[in-house]
């Protein structure tokens, strides 16, 4: 008997629809299908075992300009980390100057994920 | 006395494509000014934090600030001049040819620019309620989804408690993940095409992610509630007719519309530019000229495109073509190009023989696989397979001089091979 699940890839615009498949009760490797290239294949494998993605949000900042500043995660963060992600940094509130790229959280609960600022602010 | 500037270039709009033409203009040494009625330079991508961005003109991936900081600094470092909080109120040719701008902002009043050529990269603005004509109250708590989307992500603000999504545009779907993690509920997006409209990655990541349910083929048929938004009742679609017996109610503080985008092309019109009703946007030549000549169009303002990489590059070819206009060099020759059978427009409008010309298009259906042919008088001169054909992507051709050695009219076509369903039973 195997085991079976459809997903479909997001690693570009194509949205390849991919199969996965394993022996019932295996733990070994997915086999996956439906991909067109290499990166289905890994997006599939990543996606079973620790489904990852990107976060994007904003800080609260004591800019004239930019009341609010954004920030993204430097990596695709596992999923269970986002909403705590999320909750610390809507607490936050930061002090300018900041150059887009410098680190705000250097290690979000041990992930080696960082929280990076996606702006310049000056004033 | 109305104060008074003279520069060799006006372009109108600091987002990606007035930016791409100006550092054009200005690496070439033409005195080049921006206007915009924002604080900042970097328009809509300001307000866009999530990523996806710049893939194909930065070969990395970006979010909406990111790139715009690389792209304002791209046309500081070459001498563009910024005119920020300054609207553009009337633009005219004077019988010399060349162009005054009248100006208003709260610093300086009303002033004016004189300018030897125009840039228009006004960009779009969204199709709203009013578009639509959705019946019902007038409550608050409605938006188009890109305001909705400034106020929370300039001015940290939601829009509500509780939302339905109107349309599946990348835009609505960007917004259904945004307000889950601003925890604020999504109730449903409401699309009347079969399909998404959007991207299928957005749809994976901005709606399956949060079971966010997606209703395809249905309308929003009303709008209730008196001060604010209590709920719209939802009806599936029979060949575009609404049925309203099997309709239902969702409760919902907050209703956001993804349905579209339309070039802002008032200015244009005041300029006396001929319009191409199939994308809301100018008719240009090889160029990227309007039908007055020195002025010229780029970006979204000329055709609704889907990835900003896209606009930077036309709107940088735009500027070349303005360098190239007031060096003196004659305009380019006018021969018809036409979008033909499942081409909803081709852009631009005319080819000039013998110039290399990037054709961009939108493709009228979803198709796995189709060929994108060009012919010439009746003589197919080019063709490419394109695969994962859909509505919500712009398709693009780069034709050589080469092949366009002859006058006549150019055709665009798009002939279906495979569909969509058929690949994926396969």
């Amino acid at each position: 008997m195997m085991k079976k699940k459809e997903l479909i890839c997001i690693s570009c615009p194509r949205g390849c629809h991919l199969t996965a498949e394993r022996g019932e009760g295996s733990t070994g490797e997915w086999q996956i299908s439906g991909n067109f290239c290499p990166r289905g294949a890994a997006y599939a494998i990543q996606e079973l075992n620790d489904p990852r993605r990107i976060v994007t949000a904003t800080v609260a900042s004591d800019s004239r300009l930019l009341p609010r500043l954004p920030v993204r995660t430097d990596r695709p963060l596992p999923k269970r980390m986002i909403a705590p992600l999320l909750n610390r940094l809507y607490r936050l509130r930061v002090k300018i100057p900041v150059k887009s790229g410098e680190v705000l959280i250097d290690d979000v609960e041990k992930s080696g994920v960082r929280v990076i600022f996606s702006c310049n602010c000056k004033e | 006395m109305i104060e008074d500037r003279n520069v060799d270039v006006a372009v109108i709009g600091a987002g990606a494509a007035g930016l791409a033409a100006a550092a054009e203009c200005a690496d070439h040494g033409l005195e080049t000014v921006v206007i915009d009625r924002e604080e900042l330079p970097g328009g809509i991508l300001r307000q866009c934090i999530h990523n996806g961005f710049g893939l194909r003109y930065f070969h990395e991936e970006l979010t909406g600030p990111e790139y715009a900081d690389r792209v304002v600094e791209r046309a500081a470092a070459s001498g563009v001049k910024f005119q920020m909080n300054t609207t553009v109120s009337d633009v005219r040719r004077e019988e010399n040819g060349d162009f005054t701008l009248l100006l208003l902002s709260e610093q300086s009043g009303v002033t004016r620019v004189h300018a030897r050529a125009v840039v228009l990269a006004m960009g779009c603005r969204e199709r709203n309620r009013g578009n639509l004509a959705i019946p019902g109250g007038r409550p608050a708590g409605v938006f188009t989804a890109g305001c909705a989307q400034k106020l929370l992500n300039t001015e940290g603000m939601l829009p509500g408690k509780c939302a339905v999504i109107v349309g599946s545009g990348d835009i609505g779907l960007i917004m259904a993940r945004r307000l889950r993690w601003s925890g604020v509920e999504v109730k449903a997006v409401v699309e009347i095409m079969p399909y998404a409209s959007g991207l299928t990655r957005n749809v994976v990541q901005c709606l399956n992610d949060f079971n966010i349910p997606l209703y395809l083929e249905h309308s929003v048929v009303s709008i209730n509630g008196r001060e604010r938004v209590q709920s719209v009742d939802v009806a599936p679609l029979h060949d575009g007719i609404p049925i309203l017996e099997q309709k239902f109610t969702i409760n919902c503080d907050t209703v956001l519309f993804s349905v579209g985008l339309i070039p802002e092309n008032e200015l244009a019109a005041r300029l006396g530019v001929e319009l191409n009703p199939a994308t809301g946007g100018a008719l240009v030549d090889a160029d990227y000229q309007t039908s007055v000549p020195g002025v010229f169009s780029g970006g979204n303002v000329l055709h609704v495109h889907d990835l900003v990489d896209f606009v930077s590059e036309e709107a940088a070819r735009a500027g070349r073509a303005v360098i190239r206009y007031l060096e003196g060099a004659t305009a380019a020759e006018r021969n018809p190009v036409r979008a033909g059978a499942n081409l909803k427009y081709v852009v631009p409008g005319y080819y000039a023989r013998g110039r290399d010309t990037v054709f961009a298009f939108r493709p009228l259906g979803v198709w796995a696989s189709a060929m994108l042919e060009a012919e010439l008088d009746g003589r197919v001169i080019w063709k490419r397979r394109c695969s994962h054909v859909r509505p919500a992507e712009m398709l693009l051709a780069e034709l050589s001089g080469q092949l366009l050695n002859a006058p006549g009219t150019l055709e665009f076509r798009l002939r279906p091979e495979q569909d969509e369903a058929a690949v994926e039973e396969a």
